[in-house]
């Protein structure tokens, strides 16, 4: 799709970088753009790149500790008298830790706090089960008022860091720990909702969300050369679920794969899933983490391991297809 | 806004918010009594003298800002910004009925005046912390966060990560005021998790602490007085109260911490309550 303004995703030489770069870079754009923007980390400040903020805007940066409770309470207070506080920690501990208080302080309260939780999903690899956060996008997508983002690539996380910035609603956004494919530029387009097709095709709908649209996109071109034409339509918000993009591509196609470094209960698997079944019920195939926790290993060991490779992907687009008798 | 109360009016508004507690938790037929009972007097105080407020704008942008952190006493801030004139008092009967205002536990998106939706205990002191850095940031030094706790709540472990974080940043525009009542569900605090030294505690995590009776209207006022003249440090206002004070059965008895009283003990309770009224005497005339 060239009116996206994709980088040249298939080259062995595509760019990686962490999302979590693209957020630290945004979010000192941010703050110069809006004064009232402000960050508060819990210990892990370079960790999540906020320091590049901090070291921009020291008096408007605050470095709380080793304590994620009091990390969104206080981004509560801030933003309650105006302020637009990014607070920042690792996923498994914000909002794996403090849900309680996002809801109650941030979310029914309704003041916009954004939420930055870095090194979620399989990415996290060495750090092991405790550290991989898997479960954070159903905990927040049930969250009414909260808007659930999951950029595909750091040129996106800054986008959407500065998109956050504006939006007046709470916001969760995940990102990775590893440098990650680099598929989008700065003229591919943003907004908070949207879900973009970045491959047009007939036979079958890949719906990915975060750094898995990016591996999404490697099976699409793997199914190619089997001869199926794949959709893939990249999700980087969860909530609210851009419905019309995605009923639109599985209308069209009558078979679909969801595919997220997730648990498919209550994550991108689970929306899809509760929109298709109520408004167009499709054949569906959820890949993602499927009621089991992660462990050691590096990255690429452990897509291999669970199942989340671009082979795995173009496998169960050939098994979907086969069974509804479309090869 | 910024009428001068003489202590016996205030000891009379104290005594009518008192009534309101009843009169709203009997006709809710559920709610907290102790609680609301034995801070009446502290959001007298706070209503009525020490805040700068104006219910008729309650955004206004110079207000201090009141939180309540312990959000099952919602009661007696509905009833005390009733009599301030934030709302008809009428509305007080609409306490936990379908389509209120007054929610169960305060919900700042509801009403008007409500700074922080609270309920889920040991939030409100961290928020007080975000809200006066957000002060501080936009140079508003005439302006101050008083945040009311549960002495219960205090089991709450974020309430210590606040603790904590306050006297870093030296924020001396936070006043906290702690319902020292020693009851929470489960029986008096000391046998549920000591929380004393509770006086040390405070000091040694860098807080000024003042120690009054939470029930004397004269003492909270004198204390947020001298808490206001406290600069570079926090400070922490240990307000020992009696809970479900004003009504000789529930004076006391943890088990009226979650209970409403029943149409006969009601009318028993308001008796009192008038009868006190007519009694009342400043002992400071």
């Amino acid at each position: 799709m060239s009116n996206l303004h994709l980088t040249d995703y298939l080259s062995p030489d595509v760019a990686l970088v962490p999302t979590r770069k693209g957020f630290g870079e945004g979010l000192k754009k941010a703050g110069e753009i809006d004064v009232n923007v402000v960050a508060a980390c819990a210990d892990l400040t370079e960790s999540v790149q906020m320091h590049i903020f901090r070291e921009a805007f020291p008096n408007r940066f605050f470095e709380i500790g080793i304590a994620e409770q009091n990390l969104v309470t206080v981004g509560s207070g801030l933003a309650a008298m105006g302020k637009i506080p990014f607070v920042s920690s690792y996923a498994a501990f914000s909002p794996g830790r403090n849900w309680e208080q996002i809801k109650t302080t941030i979310a029914l309260n309704d003041v916009p706090v954004k939420i930055i939780g870095s090194h979620a999903g399989l990415y996290t690899g060495a750090d092991g089960a405790t550290h991989q956060m898997l479960e954070d996008i159903a905990l927040m997508r049930v969250m009414p008022n909260m808007v659930v983002i999951a950029p595909g690539d750091a040129v996106e996380a800054e986008k959407a860091t500065l998109a956050m910035a504006k939006d007046p609603r709470p916001n969760y956004m995940r990102l990775a720990r590893e440098a990650t494919p680099v598929f989008t530029t700065d003229k591919t387009p943003f907004e908070i909702g949207q879900a973009y097709v970045l491959e047009q095709g007939q036979d079958i709908t890949i719906i990915a969300t975060g750094t898995m649209t990016h591996k999404a996109l490697i099976a699409a071109q793997l199914l190619f050369k089997d001869g199926i034409d794949a959709e893939v339509v990249h999700v980087p918000t969860i909530k609210p679920l851009d419905a019309v993009t995605i009923l639109q591509s599985v209308k069209k196609t009558g078979a679909v794969i969801t595919v997220e470094e997730g648990q498919i209960a209550g994550g991108l698997g689970g929306a899809v899933a509760e929109l298709l079944s109520e408004q167009l019920p499709t054949r569906l195939v959820r890949m993602g983490m499927k009621d089991h926790y992660g462990e050691s290993g590096k990255p690429v060991e452990l897509f291999e391991h669970f199942g989340l490779t671009t082979k795995h992907i173009a496998l169960e687009a050939h098994q979907l297809l086969t069974s509804l008798g479309k090869q | 806004m910024f009428q001068k109360y003489s202590e016996l009016e205030l000891e009379q508004i104290a005594n009518t918010i008192r009534k309101d507690i009843i009169t709203m938790l009997e006709h809710a037929g559920s709610g907290h009594s102790a609680g609301p009972l034995g801070l009446a007097d502290i959001f007298a105080a706070l209503y009525f003298d020490v805040l700068r407020h104006d219910p008729k704008k309650p955004d206004w942008e110079e207000r201090d800002i009141l939180l309540l952190s312990n959000g099952h006493c919602a009661p007696v801030r509905y009833a005390a910004m009733a009599e301030a004139g934030y709302f008809s008092k009428k509305e007080l009967l609409t306490l936990r009925q379908f389509g209120t205002r007054l929610q169960g536990h305060p919900e700042r998106t509801k009403l008007a005046g409500v700074e922080n939706t609270s309920g889920p205990l040991g939030s409100g002191l961290s928020q007080a912390i975000g809200m006066a850095l957000a002060m501080r940031l936009n140079n508003q030094h005439h302006r101050w966060v008083y945040v009311v706790l549960g002495d219960g709540e205090l089991d709450e472990g974020n309430i210590w990560e606040a603790a904590m974080l306050a006297p870093k940043h030296g924020l001396h525009n936070i006043i906290g005021i702690i319902d020292r009542n020693n009851i929470q569900i489960d029986g008096p605090t000391e046998s549920v998790v000591p929380l004393e030294d509770l006086r040390g505690k405070w000091e040694s995590f860098g807080w000024h602490v003042i120690e009054i009776d939470g029930n004397n209207i004269e003492a909270v006022i004198d204390a947020c007085a001298m808490a206001r003249a406290v600069i570079e440090k926090p400070v922490m206002i240990i307000a020992h109260t009696i809970p479900g004070k004003g009504v000789d059965f529930m004076e006391y008895d943890f088990h009226w911490h979650g209970m409403p009283p029943n149409h006969e003990q009601a009318m028993i309770a308001l008796k009192e309550l008038r009868t006190l009224g007519g009694k009342i005497r400043s002992e400071h005339e």
